[in-house]
């Protein structure tokens, strides 16, 4: 690890763990609206202000970024969990298999990722609970974020396919299952590391996006890109500068995630 | 290999390339047929709600619907509708899917084209600086504000673009620019680390002479591949900066049939972006295979 890098997971570590104790450190729950003071600068009761509606913008950003950076995570694992299945076990099996795998890939991989969001998305109601809008957002993505990781994974299982540790294992009577589980995915463990982690800043600008256009996390439930659905009005950016917060946290975190990812080589 | 078996070789390719699109094309529609028809409130007409008909009346009705609207007699209509270039009303806007696409296909087209064409320019000069100049500081700030271009989302582009009043496609050309810079300076740094060019470099070939007659010719193949991706890429950015830029195009439809859940709009639209990427990304591939084959 270069110092760099050492320094982009120290702050990641930080900032999980600063989001993970963020109930203890606020003065306020992210829903309270002090109606007396809306739009208000910082303060020491409120560090970064108050919103619109009077609720406390730290609070908010604390909570959005826990919403942003715990469940992107969430999301990229199932992706990764979905990709590591079909892609070992297209890989492993071949044939047919492997080859409807790979053009129900290829026919997502052409559709650009927030058309295939949108669809889904439309599917479903509008109006549900935050909580629900939160679960939505973020299922949708790690059902549908797959497809780019499946390649990838099949084209290593391929690689293994004929090695002799499965020709021996396939020649003891060990099911494909077995074959899968034991053999394969061991082999390809860092194959999976590397495509989730590549997978959690895509989610998470993705969730940025879904949420600005009004179709990811709901308010009152703050989220990164809910935070930032304000920056449409640039007057009120202007005199109130630190509302830029949520945007300024955004890119660095995404930036250290593509700091300690790992290598090309590895990725692929 | 003579000219024979390469012409052989490439019309196979081609005719390979179209059974898959076909093929493609074929699932994408039933897909979209299948959204459609399992979509909430489908089949739902004026005629349904109307207090006039009776209980027995209304049923009698649905009865008579659901017999012509079949699984298998829907995805026939579907496809048939399709072929004809129908692609059906829809629910929000009250207006032919089609003319909605006629209209709106040339804005995003245009939007997208230009964008990406100064996106690929402004990546591919931006590369090429870096291999010439190769200097540690321009490489640090190159890969710093690449990176940092990469972690906007595309969505702060364009309310930026909004502010600053800048057209449409160069918030696409923004949006797009940091991941074609990516994948252009790996592309044509494995080219320039190949044991020829370093011979070439020892000749004393100018840094010019080497990158157009031995790297670029390298990269070439990847390099129209990554043409056809970048398409996609550009699409689905098209979304939300079109969408909050108010400009006219294919990605505002979509936000806009998203937000009303006009699922016949939305999912033809798709469809019709999907065949669209399809097509792109298999001339890039076959355009891509043809130059590696002209020049091994």
């Amino acid at each position: 690890m270069t110092p760099l890098q050492k320094v982009a997971a120290s702050f990641l570590c930080a900032l999980f763990a600063l989001i993970v104790l963020a109930t203890f450190l606020l003065p306020a729950h992210y829903a309270r609206q002090f109606r007396d003071i809306p739009n208000a600068g910082p303060s020491s009761a409120h560090p970064l202000g108050t919103d619109a509606l009077g609720r406390d913008f730290l609070a908010r950003l604390l909570y959005g970024t826990r919403v942003s950076l715990l469940l992107a995570p969430a999301a990229a694992l199932l992706a990764t969990l979905i990709a590591a299945v079909l892609g070992s076990a297209a890989g492993l099996l071949g044939g047919w298999f492997e080859r409807i795998v790979l053009a129900a890939t290829d026919l997502s991989l052409a559709l650009p990722w927030l058309f295939l969001l949108l669809v889904v998305r439309a599917m479903l109601p509008l109006d549900v609970p935050p909580l629900v809008s939160v679960v939505i957002a973020f299922l949708m993505m790690g059902l549908l974020g797959w497809q780019a990781s499946v390649r990838v994974i099949c084209a290593a299982a391929r690689g293994v396919r004929d090695s002799d540790f499965l020709l021996l294992a396939r020649s003891s009577g060990c099911r494909p299952a077995r074959l899968l589980v034991r053999h394969v995915a061991p082999n390809l463990r860092p194959l999976f590391y590397a495509q989730f982690f590549i997978s959690i800043p895509l989610f998470i600008l993705t969730e940025a996006n879904l949420s600005i256009l009004g179709l990811g996390v709901m308010e009152p439930m703050p989220s990164w890109g809910n935070l930032m659905r304000g920056f449409e009005d640039f007057s009120t950016l202007s005199t109130n500068p630190w509302r830029l917060t949520p945007l300024v946290l955004l890119v660095i975190v995404v930036m250290c995630f593509h700091l300690v990812l790992p290598s090309q080589e590895v990725a692929q | 290999m003579n000219e024979t078996q390469k012409s052989a070789n490439l019309f196979r390719l081609a005719l390979r390339r179209l059974v898959i699109l076909f093929g493609l094309g074929l699932v994408g529609a039933l897909a979209s047929a299948t959204l459609v028809r399992f979509a909430p409130g489908y089949g739902v007409t004026e005629r349904d709600l109307d207090p006039r008909l009776s209980a027995n009346s209304a049923e009698a009705l649905r009865q008579k619907q659901a017999l012509n609207q079949s699984l298998p007699a829907f995805y026939f209509h579907y496809l048939s509708a399709l072929a004809r270039g129908d692609l059906g009303e829809s629910d929000s806007l009250k207006r032919p899917v089609r003319e909605l696409l006629r209209q709106r296909f040339p804005v995003t087209g245009n939007s997208v084209i230009r964008g990406l064409g100064v996106a690929w320019l402004a990546a591919a000069l931006l590369a090429s600086l870096g291999l010439v100049i190769r200097g540690w500081f321009f490489e640090a700030s190159a890969i710093a504000f690449n990176s940092f271009l990469l972690s906007l989302p595309s969505a702060v582009v364009a309310m930026l673009a909004v502010h600053l009043r800048a057209p449409v496609f160069f918030a696409i050309a923004v949006a797009v620019f940091p991941r074609l810079y990516s994948y252009i300076r790996n592309l044509l740094i494995r080219a320039y680390d190949q044991p020829h060019v370093l011979a070439a470099r020892a000749r004393g070939l100018g840094s010019g002479a080497i990158l157009l007659r031995h790297v670029v010719p390298l990269a070439a193949p990847p390099l129209l591949a990554l043409l056809g991706v970048s398409f996609a890429i550009s699409f689905g950015a098209a979304i939300p900066i079109e969408a909050l830029c108010d400009s006219p195009g294919l990605g505002q439809l979509a936000w806009h049939a998203a937000l009303s859940r006009d699922l016949p709009l939305i999912v033809n639209v798709t469809l019709i972006v999907a065949l669209v990427m399809l097509v792109a990304n298999s001339l890039a591939d076959f355009a891509g295979r043809t130059f590696a084959g002209s020049t091994s």
